[in-house]
């Protein structure tokens, strides 16, 4: 990947710049943010949806993850290690900032008639339903149909479909158990599964 | 199985570890039901889209770097604490 050899290139070697930066070299902290902060304010952007709290979650990331360079053992690689720092940071956001009304997450399951049989029956989709995604106006779509996901379903997919985080990560991130996640990322599968059916179903445009 | 235990247990199938006769009982009602076919289809094509919806497509230029002034904010806001 392009962005792979790039960051490789920019930090070559972990470890010194560790050193570096847990001895206090400013030059050191200054490469890590260059190197880094790209990335890092497309997972804000991505969990938070507004340019301003994404810039201040990376901010503060940054200024939590150096106040605890030096506890930092180098186990994992430093992109993963501010990976899961800003996520929190992007988290605790979340947390503080005004809910905004959202639909219920049951409106956007499934509802079973007779026969327990899909009241709406299900429609295939489209073939070219991934292909077509590679387009900048579906992408959108798509995003904004994530977007309208209520929060607390929005954010496990998000930690798990898109930022890779593990069910036992995601759990311990947002300090739940593992079965809540199970359910909630199923749900909101299924709920965006909803979204997205008008747009995807075979004969469509 | 019917539709409603097919839905709401259908990650198990696709994800989980689940025994072969439990296998078996969601194999059975896919070869009975179109429906709950294309809802499976629906369901993993829902996931690789909202994949590709974020990843940056093959010829696209890696991601942006930050704004400076952002860079900026952060090494000076390091510089006080």
């Amino acid at each position: 990947m392009v962005a792979g050899s790039r960051e490789a290139g920019a930090v070559a070697d972990e470890a010194t710049l560790l050193a570096r930066m847990q001895a206090g070299d400013d030059d050191a902290f200054e490469a890590c943010v260059r190197a880094y902060s790209g990335r890092l304010l497309a997972v804000a952007r991505r969990m938070l949806g507004h340019e301003e709290d994404a810039r201040d979650a990376v901010q503060d990331a940054f200024l939590s993850a150096f106040k605890g360079i030096g506890r930092f053992e180098g186990l994992s690689r430093i992109g993963t290690w501010l990976h899961r720092i800003v996520v929190n940071a992007a988290l605790s956001r979340l947390r503080t900032r005004e809910r905004r009304p959202e639909m219920s997450i049951e409106d956007l399951l499934p509802h079973f008639g007779e026969g327990e049989h899909q009241v709406d029956p299900p429609a295939p989709w489209k073939t070219t339903s991934v292909a077509i995604v590679q387009q900048q106006e579906m992408r959108r779509l798509v995003q904004s149909c994530i977007n309208r996901l209520p929060e607390s379903y929005r954010i496990v997919l998000l930690l798990r479909d898109i930022e890779g985080l593990s069910t036992e990560e995601t759990a311990q991130t947002l300090d739940s158990t593992i079965g809540v996640v199970k359910t909630r990322l199923h749900r909101a599968r299924q709920a965006l599964r909803s979204l997205l059916d008008p747009y995807f179903r075979e004969g469509e445009v | 199985m019917n539709c409603r235990e097919f839905t709401e247990f259908l990650h198990e199938y696709l994800f989980g570890n689940l025994p072969a006769e439990e296998r078996a009982e969601f194999e059975k009602h896919l070869a009975e039901c179109p429906w709950c076919v294309a809802y499976l289809d629906g369901y993993r094509k829902t996931i690789q889209l909202e994949q590709a919806a974020f990843a940056s497509a093959e010829d696209a230029p890696p991601p942006a770097d930050a704004p400076e002034e952002l860079i900026q904010a952060i090494l000076q806001a390091r510089s006080r604490s």
